[in-house]
């Protein structure tokens, strides 16, 4: 506790340090995590898998592995057929490719599941792993990028290697004309390797059949309900029949949001031998086959004038997906945010997700932070070349308090934002005076000393848009016994939300802490809820966790009155004692209340139901934002390319904080990541698609040596507009962290020029720079041919051959003339950022007036247009989740349809059609 | 596989096993001896979460095999708080230093510094966190184990 916290009043136990709850379990050995689970008869799995990036599957033989004594059953893909399952992404699409979930006829990724080994244990699962012998007709795989720009289709039924795209790829004019005649343009440009999110326990399950329709999965998930929704819709099971469990998980960062190909397999091998099956995923297992992040290239340009202020910007962005995403992905976010909190009057942008022949792409910790990393880099840059210090261009551009609201060129609605605030709080902390001074002795002596400086904004909770998200379930309960049991649709992978909920719902009900505990484990208690997931939980289940308790609040004074012979506004309850004000004060106890409310109703008021519970779902408001400013301070050690952080001063607005000790977990928490992304993790490849860095001896995570002492300040912090004021922290450290280092590592080598942003940052390739000799590389040079930069005023760029929205026949075939069929029923899908939608429609013509429908979940959207020949064009006006309207543009081709959509700020998203009975 | 009877002390209490001779000693004492506070993060002697006391010593149970530790007398995490809940000053400090999120890390450090403080020689806080490099804790970014391995040390964090 700092010296300026004062202890709290009895019963205020939001915004104290309150101890955790899971910590005396957690301590002693007492946590139950998925491999602590044992159900009578479990067996064990393992996988045997592709050691190629990409092949043709010639056969397979089990026979050998099949004959291990302890050896149950060696399953393939063709033995788990008889099960239908569509696996699906986080927020429930459709994948672009399906996914299957044991390889069938091909490989995609070294490490593509194919077969699964149920034994006695684990040691002899793998022993049989290691029997099988397939025979391959191997493939050049597509590892890269670069690759994927030119090279095969990693899915031969796609017609690229694109696997999401957003924004569009002709030049603004008018955008170009603004970069390239400002007064300064300044251009980022890097890659950004990939990272494996690492939580310390890897994923795992253990599937229990209770008979044909129940299902008991003990799971290390993000959340146990989105996780029994997932199965059961993926499954087509009726989800009364699986049950998720999942109590204690060893971290996650975005890994474990929702189920994959092997816990899949693991279930269905399970349903299928009517026998209980525990899968642990090794680390070996986890570092190759487990979907990975963050394998990103980027190009900002922004165009400033000589005051520093910006004129236009232009992003073009590309992300790898690897064979099969946890949801295609061109990642929307980062140019949502890129310029999110910042003055800003124009700016486009160019995404693209790309299929490999490398593990799928998923979520973590901040999925867009690129934006920020790029942002701010670019900001070091551009004051720079300017000659304004960097603190004062971050001034010049930021949207502070009192600009808003307001709503910034990518639709977001601001409201309390503020990056700009938290800077000033920062640099009460940060002497950046008294800094330049060391720092010009320091180099005097030939040492490297570095100031750097981020801020950004993250979004938290948010109930638009995102169907899965929308709400959060609190379900509070007066035990007979006078405790309070709550079941909450949070979940804690470490966030400590057992602990924080409890707080809101002791102090808003106005019982002890103690007596409070949190359900958060079991899918069958509770009501939907997505659990962890963007940094929501403060927020969505903190709200709902005030709206439940006060609901019962007024129900106990209500009841309490009542029986008291007092109106309800006289009544009051502190630490579960029910008082009542007045001239003759008496006072119950809340056990006491509960034993009438549940032994004895007829006590009760009028109509008043018997027991003392109630359930709330809050939906908060739109967007929630959480804003900071960082500062660190490194040396770079000239002669080894070490860096060492000497300091780290966080400084940012989260609103009301449930409990600082939790926020500033989490806040090091990913700070600790963001160091481990900038300076040392790596997944790498080899030109064969072979995992280069699969045990922890390569692929390098932060020591505690590698870690500063964190200093916090929540100076700047305003309550938001959700119920009890609270933002969401879980990302962000993660987000501002490789800004604020990477800005730091450049300062400290301005002497030698601008830092090259090859990631990570590795002594060596520091030492490189430093030493001013060429590096060794360690990537194979791309293999594309140059595209040439779109410039103005030129003849229009010829359409790239990879171009997903063009129509893939001629054009002349567009304008042609022939008896085209429009009219009549449709299907579609069209490819949106959150991933395919699919729905029906009809269309009909007349002359050359086009009209139409479509119809998805229940709700049907009118649109007309016009048609020449077999080209069609029409406008559909939307309201959900935002106004907008949509620009269609399509082609028929027989019983084909092709085109695409122009969704305003969100780009443009491909559209297929065909012709339905 | 070759089958071995290994006599060992696990938390004070006298085990008898027969066991594989590849076993190794983080899954012998999860599964067998059903201590499943012994965490296995890597299985390649990296991230110290598996850390165990023998006879005294801070051991990676993941690189041990059972038959090795026959003979031998071996804490967990499971075997330090006193029987009347009281946790171990060890365990204590952690919970007071807010040492811990997920807690898959948290056994092994507990007993590494449990191993270190229960030397004759009392090491200082330097020497504490200095040990703690050889454990990964991916949730906190060390911030409550540095402040607990001080204060263990008598040094303040
Ligand atoms: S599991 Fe033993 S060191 Fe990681
Ligand atoms: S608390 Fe999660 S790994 Fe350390």
């Amino acid at each position: 506790m700092s010296a300026t916290e004062t202890p709290a009043a009895p019963g205020v136990y939001i915004g104290q340090r309150v101890p955790r709850k899971e910590d005396a379990r957690l301590l002693t050995g007492k946590g139950v995590y998925v491999d602590d689970v044992s159900v009578a008869g479990m067996l064990h799995v393992a996988f045997h898998r592709s050691p190629i990036a990409r092949g043709n599957i010639k056969s397979i033989d089990l026979s050998v592995a099949k004959q291990l004594p302890g050896v149950h059953a060696v399953l393939i893909a063709a033995d788990l057929a008889r099960y239908k399952v569509d696996m699906l992404s986080f927020f429930l699409a459709a994948p672009v490719v399906p996914v299957p979930v044991l390889a069938i006829d091909c490989v995609r990724y070294v490490g593509d599941p194919i077969a699964i080994i149920i034994a006695e244990d684990r040691y002899i699962a793998e022993d049989a792993a290691g029997l099988i012998t397939v025979v391959y007709d191997e493939e050049d795989p597509v590892v890269t990028m670069d690759e994927a720009k030119t090279g095969a289709l990693v899915h031969p039924q796609t017609d690229s290697n694109i696997a999401a795209a957003t924004g569009t790829e002709d030049p603004d004019e008018e955008l170009e004309a603004l970069l390239n005649n400002a007064p300064h343009l300044e251009t980022v440009e890097f890659k950004h390797q990939r990272i494996a999110q690492s939580p310390m326990e890897t994923r795992g399950v253990v599937s229990a059949p209770q008979g044909a329709e129940e299902l008991t999965i003990y799971l290390s998930c993000q959340g146990p309900q989105l996780n029994a929704r997932w199965f059961a819709q993926a499954f087509g099971m009726p989800q009364t029949s699986i049950r998720v469990i999942s109590k204690d998980v060893g971290g996650s960062f975005g890994l474990k949001g929702q189920p994959w190909r092997e816990e899949v397999a693991t279930v269905l091998a399970s349903m299928l031998l009517k026998r209980p099956l525990k899968w642990i995923e090794d680390r070996l297992e986890n570092l190759t086959s487990a979907c990975q992040a963050r394998e990103q290239e980027i190009k900002l340009r922004a165009a400033f004038d000589k005051e520093g202020n910006l004129i236009a910007s232009h992003a073009e962005y590309s992300i790898n997906n690897g064979a099969y995403p946890q949801g295609a992905d061109s990642n929307i976010a980062v140019m949502m945010f890129i310029w999110g909190a910042h003055k800003l009057p124009k700016f486009d942008f160019y995404s693209r997700g790309w299929f490999t022949n490398t593990v799928g792409l998923s979520a973590y910790r901040g999925p867009w932070a690129i934006e920020s990393l790029t942002r701010e880099v670019l900001l070091d840059r551009a004051a720079r070349k300017l000659g304004i210090d960097a603190v004062e261009l971050r001034k010049r551009t930021l949207l502070r308090r009192e600009d808003q609201p307001c709503t910034t060129n990518m639709g977001l609605e601001l409201e309390d934002i503020s990056p700009a605030e938290c800077l000033d709080v920062l640099l009460t902390k940060v002497d950046v005076t008294a800094f330049r001074i060391e720092q010009a002795e320091a180099r005097k002596q030939g040492r490297y000393l570095g100031l750097g400086i981020a801020t950004y904004i993250e979004p938290t909770a948010g109930s638009t848009g995102i169907a899965v998200l929308i709400s959060e379930s609190a379900h509070i309960r007066i035990e007979p016994t006078g405790k309070i049991s709550a079941v909450v649709s949070t979940h804690s992978q470490g966030h400590g939300t057992q602990t924080t909920m409890a707080q809101v719902v002791a102090e808003t009900l106005g019982v002890k802490f103690d007596d409070v505990s949190i359900h958060e484990d079991d899918s069958s208690r509770g009501g939907y809820g997505s659990g962890a997931y963007g940094s929501r939980q403060a927020v969505a289940g903190g709200g709902a966790c005030i709206g439940a308790a006060k609901l019962l609040v007024d129900k106990i004074k209500k009841a309490a009155a009542h029986l008291l012979n007092t109106t309800p506004e006289n009544i009051s309850m502190r630490e579960g004692i029910i008082t009542v004000s007045g001239d003759k004060p008496q006072s119950v106890t809340l056990r006491d209340l509960a034993d009438i409310a549940y032994g004895e109703p007829e006590r009760l008021p009028e109509g008043m139901e018997a027991g003392l519970e109630v359930q709330f779902r809050y939906r908060p408001p739109p967007i929630t934002m959480t804003s900071a400013a960082h500062a660190c301070i490194v040396e770079v050690d000239a002669d080894t390319g070490f860096v060492k952080i000497k300091r780290w001063v966080s400084s940012e607005d989260c609103g009301v904080m449930i409990n600082p000790s939790v926020v500033e977990g989490q806040i090091a928490g990913g700070l600790a990541q963001g160091i481990g992304s900038v300076l040392m993790e790596q997944v790498s490849f080899d030109a064969r698609g072979n995992p280069t860095a699969v045990t922890y001896k390569d692929y390098m995570l932060p020591t505690i040596f590698d870690v500063p002492t964190f200093e916090y300040n929540h100076d700047a912090s305003m309550p938001s507009k959700a119920d009890g004021g609270f933002r969401g922290v879980g990302e962000g450290g993660c987000i501002v962290g490789p800004p604020t280092l990477v800005n730091a590592i450049a300062d400290a080598l301005a002497p030698f020029g601008e830092i090259k942003l090859e990631f990570p940052m590795t002594p060596t390739r520091l030492l490189a720079h430093i030493e001013g000799r060429p590096e060794i590389a360690e990537h194979a040079k791309p293999v594309v041919a140059p595209v040439p930069e779109p410039t103005v005023a030129t003849t229009p760029t010829v359409a790239p051959v990879q171009n997903v929205f063009s129509p893939s026949a001629p054009q002349e075939q567009i304008a042609a003339p022939a008896a085209v069929q429009i009219d009549g029923n449709w299907k579609f899908v069209l490819s949106t950022p959150l991933g395919p939608q699919a729905f029906t429609g009809r269309m009909s013509t007349d002359g050359n007036n086009l009209t139409g429908v479509f119809i998805m979940n229940m709700d049907e959207a009118h649109f007309t247009g016009t048609f020449k020949g077999n080209h069609l064009v029409w406008d559909l006006k939307v309201t959900k989740p935002m106004k907008i309207t949509l620009k269609y543009e399509a082609h028929i081709d027989g019983d084909k349809l092709l085109g695409k959509c122009k969704m305003g700020i969100f780009g443009t998203a491909k559209l297929v059609g065909e012709r339905i009975p | 596989m070759s089958q071995h009877q290994i006599n060992l002390t696990i938390n004070g209490r006298p085990h008898c096993s027969t066991v594989e001779g590849r076993l190794t000693l983080s899954d012998f004492l999860r599964g067998d001896a059903g201590y499943t506070g012994v965490h296995v993060g890597c299985e390649h002697g990296v991230c110290g979460a598996c850390t165990v006391i023998v006879d005294g010593n801070a051991v990676r149970s993941c690189l041990m095999l059972a038959v090795q530790a026959d003979g031998s007398k071996i804490t967990t995490v499971e075997g330090l708080a006193a029987d009347d809940g009281t946790l171990h000053p060890v365990q204590q400090a952690m919970k007071d230093e807010c040492a811990l999120q997920c807690g898959f890390c948290t056994p092994g450090i507990v007993m590494t510094l449990t191993a270190l403080t229960n030397c004759a020689n009392k090491p200082s806080g330097d020497t504490l966190v200095q040990a703690m490099s050889g454990h990964i804790c991916r949730c906190t970014g060390y911030q409550g184990i540095k402040r607990a391995a001080m204060k263990l040390g008598g040094d303040a964090a």
